[in-house]
């Protein structure tokens, strides 16, 4: 067997395991204080995901009858938003854009430190370990992030006409996952990133534009509601955006948001 | 206690049928409808659209999902796209086309009424999704955009990049939002169901464990939806989400629902092939790239080794191509699946292990310019480069089948209702739409034709009678439920062994994929038969589960399920050996044609066959449901 070079894939196969040591935040419960605890993984191939390689670690705590690290994750391919860990410090860890799930441990250097946190954020309450409360985050979206249409009463979708571009321009916004990690990144827990996709996907839309100025009003006042910092324009949160949702929309809101007050006064 | 499995399909020519059945169905009026309670567990495309669909006719709703917010139901991962009729494109579609594509595509073994209406009805999710506000793909005049998906000869699949489910579920996920907002939906998060409770015969609550207190509940109601998902996972590996289970709608069998069809399983075609011991889920590359990826492996075993680039064109076998001339790449899933398992048996197989071919993108660079295929299938092939570190701009992707949808589910009527009066079952969770095989697109329709517009209409039929009997939860069959649940509880945690659950749950997915995955053989399936009992007695002696009832505790949450999953699988052994033929995704290899086909036997198995649960340890009864065809004319499935 002639293994040629070109394909890194096949390569990998001969690389070496790695070993990493871990610091990890254990909290009993939301109410208990917590601590960083230190593990150790050894023989890792370099293709394991982060998550796995904690999946190994818990595996190793089973076997010695230890209790295992509580962490959240799902779909494991970057869509769910579920999975929420800073990782040396940085939401979902070093290799951006991209969700914890879609790490992989030959992003890291055989025998390094590795710090894993919970999403550290005023309005996320830690439930266990490294698992937080996001439930804010929907309450937003109840505040008015919808377009309200009655099942039964869409007209043609093609009588509809939306500009590529304005479509385009939705579809950025709109992959959002929800995942909290702009709030995470943000020095003051903001998670203006957050209701800014959410208001500019729908305020691009023509079907948006009914309840545009009722939505970007009710949002914002959930938001702040909800403990969330204010935006100061830091940019941490679109750098560490696992859907690269610009932080140009931030500004979108801002002038809906404008727009809105101001009609608001003229009482029309 | 079952008689004969009665389907309840409405009378009259089948394209009349679902529009009679809606004349003639009882209605709940709106006053009496806020009397009314209605549970549904899960909040993916069929859960969260029947949610939010019934809260806004003004029932009162309460909603259960395992994840930490509805909006992270599996459905998010869905890729590609949703077909529907609208004929866009002027390439001669119809409703029909779509019904019988389905049809075919499911091997003529789904009901022509279902299918017929889920066809009707698909050209109503798109006016409703865009009246939503999702961004489907749209042209430069504004119109919506289509793609093509396998087994179909038109363009009819609608998209939203590589991200057609996660955009479809926010959707349905903000109109819910807007529900539990009015009011009318109670949301209940980090929830999962473990037990179904029947009063006097009728689906009338469940049993929940809260999974962060460990608090366990009793909830009653005057119907059930069940809306959870599939049971790929009985695999431990697939494209599903590390917590899609089977135990809601298992639960529901041991309480005698009837599960239909469990032994059809779809093994996706393009996947990314697996790479270590640990690797915790497999991950799909949506159906889609395949409208413009040319699959291929080398002519001679010799070549596997050599660089993709190295091997001339000459040397290369494009086998789908040359199998499936008129359908090409795009041949449906089942038989795209096997062929590529066929090259890779033969030995021609690339990458690690000599599992896997490739989906090569070089000629639709050379044709439409790299911008245009990043703009197709960008984030897919950012994907692709996270997981494997190479990039599929310069190399072929390498892919290979990997479990990803189940067609078998729990058998339901024409509304959608169970053998047990009052539970309902909609989306992945039932077993009605698909058939043997499902065509790519088509489960994000069912879901949402399903929640949306199917429910709202069958469900008050159910609930016209209803008014006033919801029982309490105190009543004997809740405390006897809730009994149960607690017992089986302790039971996981009082065995003390020494072995994980995940590492039971990984043996008998090697074993299933090896036995029981994408083809079957009758040796084989007697081996899984004797094998799962003795693993299950294992996990029962062995198994450990550290920490308490009463806690967030991730461990107890998986262990339960894969209790499930080790039950589960004899069902789908069985079911898998009962079925003496091929039929789509099932393929006995005692019955193929000269050239490798799934050959069926319309004789004596166009039929659905459910399965009652007659205790533990007891083998199960088998009920079948003949499958009249009435309108299409069963042919042998030809993609030539």
């Amino acid at each position: 067997m002639t293994a040629p070079s070109v394909i890194p894939s096949f390569a990998q196969d001969d690389r070496e395991p790695m070993n990493f040591k871990l610091k990890i935040w254990r909290q009993r419960d939301a109410k208990s204080r917590g601590k960083l605890t230190d593990y150790e993984v050894r023989d890792i191939s370099p293709d394991t995901s982060f998550l796995e390689m904690l999946d190994i670690l818990n595996e190793n705590l089973l076997q010695a009858r230890g209790e295992p690290v509580a962490f959240d994750s799902d779909c494991r391919e970057g869509i769910c938003g579920t999975c929420s860990l800073t990782v040396n410090g940085e939401a979902h860890g070093p290799d951006h854009p991209g969700a914890v799930c879609e790490l992989y441990m030959r992003k890291f250097r055989d025998g390094e430190t590795i710090t894993v946190e919970p999403f550290r954020v005023g309005a996320f309450p830690i439930v266990k370990d490294l698992v937080v409360d996001r439930s804010a985050l929907d309450r937003i979206v109840q505040a008015g992030g919808f377009i309200s249409a009655r099942a039964g009463s869409a007209p043609e979708a093609n009588s509809i006409l939306v500009p590529k571009h304005d479509a385009d321009l939705a579809m950025e916004a709109a992959a959002c996952i929800g995942c909290g990690a702009c709030a995470a990144a943000c020095p003051n827990g903001s998670a203006m990133l957050f209701a800014a996709a959410k208001v500019s996907h729908l305020s691009f839309l023509p079907q948006g534009t009914p309840e545009r100025e009722r939505r970007v009003l009710k949002m914002v006042q959930v938001m702040d509601e909800q403990k969330f910092g204010n935006c100061t324009n830091t940019y941490e949160c679109e750098a560490v955006c696992p859907a690269k949702i610009s932080a140009s929309f931030i500004a979108k809101l801002n002038r809906e948001y404008a727009r809105a007050q101001f009609r608001q006064r003229l009482g029309e | 206690m079952i008689g004969t499995l009665d389907p309840k399909v409405p009378p009259g020519p089948l394209d009349q049928k679902w529009r009679n059945h809606q004349d003639h169905s009882r209605l709940v009026n709106p006053n009496n409808r806020r009397k009314l309670e209605v549970i549904i567990v899960g909040s993916g495309l069929a859960g969260g659209s029947a949610a939010a669909t019934l809260g806004e006719l003004g029932y009162r709703v309460k909603c259960f999902c395992f994840q930490d917010s509805p909006r992270r139901a599996h459905s998010i991962a869905a890729q590609g796209g949703i077909n529907a009729a609208k004929n866009y494109q002027n390439d001669g579609d119809s409703v029909y086309r779509l019904f019988y594509d389905t049809i075919k595509g499911g091997d003529f073994r789904s009901r022509e009424a279902n299918v017929y209406r889920l066809a009707e009805i698909a050209n109503n999710i798109i006016d409703q999704c865009v009246a939503q506000g999702v961004p489907f793909a749209r042209e430069y005049s504004g119109y919506l955009a289509n793609r093509s998906f396998g087994g179909a000869q038109v363009s009819r699949t609608f998209y939203a990049r590589g991200q057609t489910g996660q955009q479809l579920l926010l959707g349905c996920y903000q109109a819910l939002c807007r529900q539990v907002a009015s009011g009318t939906v109670q949301m209940f998060p980090y929830t999962e169901m473990l037990d179904l409770v029947n009063v006097n015969g009728q689906a009338k609550g469940i049993i929940t464990r809260n999974l962060r207190s460990g608090k366990i509940e009793r909830h009653a109601a005057d119907a059930v939806v069940l809306a959870t998902g599939g049971y790929g996972n009985v695999f431990y590996l697939s494209t599903n989400a590390r917590g899609s289970n089977v135990t809601a709608t298992y639960r529901a069998y041991k309480r005698g629902a009837l599960f239909a069809n469990p032994s059809f399983t779809q093994i996706h075609p393009t996947c990314i092939p697996v790479s270590g011991d640990y690797q915790s889920k497999l991950t799909l590359m949506s159906e889609s790239l395949r409208n413009d990826g040319r699959v291929w492996v080398p002519k001679r075993k010799e070549d596997r080794f050599k660089a993709p680039g190295e091997i001339p064109e000459g040397e290369r076998d494009y086998y789908l191509e040359r199998k499936y001339p008129s359908y090409g790449n795009l041949a449906p899933r089942d038989i795209s699946s096997r062929a590529a398992k066929e090259v890779c048996d033969e030995g021609r197989g690339v990458g690690p292990g000599g599992r896997g071919v490739y989906l090569d993108f070089a000629d639709a660079i050379k044709r439409l310019g790299v911008e245009t295929i990043r703009e197709r299938y960008g984030n897919l092939f950012e994907v692709y480069k996270k997981i494997t570190g190479e990039d599929a701009y310069k190399l072929p992707m390498r892919i290979y089948p990997a479990v990803h949808y189940t067609m078998g589910g729990l058998w339901v009527d024409y509304d959608l209702m169970s053998n047990v009066p009052g539970l309902f079952v909609i989306g992945e969770a039932n077993f009605s739409d698909h058939g043997a095989n499902r065509l790519g697109a088509s489960a994000l329709m069912q879901g949402l034709a399903d929640g949306y517009f199917v429910m709202p209409n069958t469900l008050p039929n159910y609930l016209a009678g209803q008014m006033g009997k919801r029982p309490s939860p105190e009543s004997s069959e809740f405390q006897e439920a809730e009994n149960s649940v607690r017992a089986r509880i302790e039971k996981l945690l009082k065995v003390n062994g020494t072995r994980s659950a995940d590492s039971f749950h990984r043996e008998l997915g090697l074993l299933l994929w090896d036995k029981c995955g994408m083809s079957r053989n009758e040796q084989g399936l007697r081996q899984a038969l004797r094998k799962i009992p003795e693993l299950r007695d294992e996990f029962w002696r062995d198994v450990r589960v550290p920490g308490d009832q009463e806690d967030y505790n991730q461990s107890l949450e998986r262990a339960g399920r894969v209790a499930d999953f080790l039950e589960f699988a004899e069902l789908m052994c069985i079911d898998a050996l009962e079925r003496d033929e091929s039929a789509g995704a099932h393929f006995r290899e005692e019955h193929q044609t000269p050239d490798g086909e799934a050959l069926r036997d319309d004789e004596s198995h166009a039929a659905v066959f459910a399965w009652e649960f007659q205790g533990d340890g007891q083998p199960p009864k088998l009920h079948r449901e003949e499958l009249h065809f009435e309108t299409v004319h069963l042919a042998q499935r030809s993609y030539k």
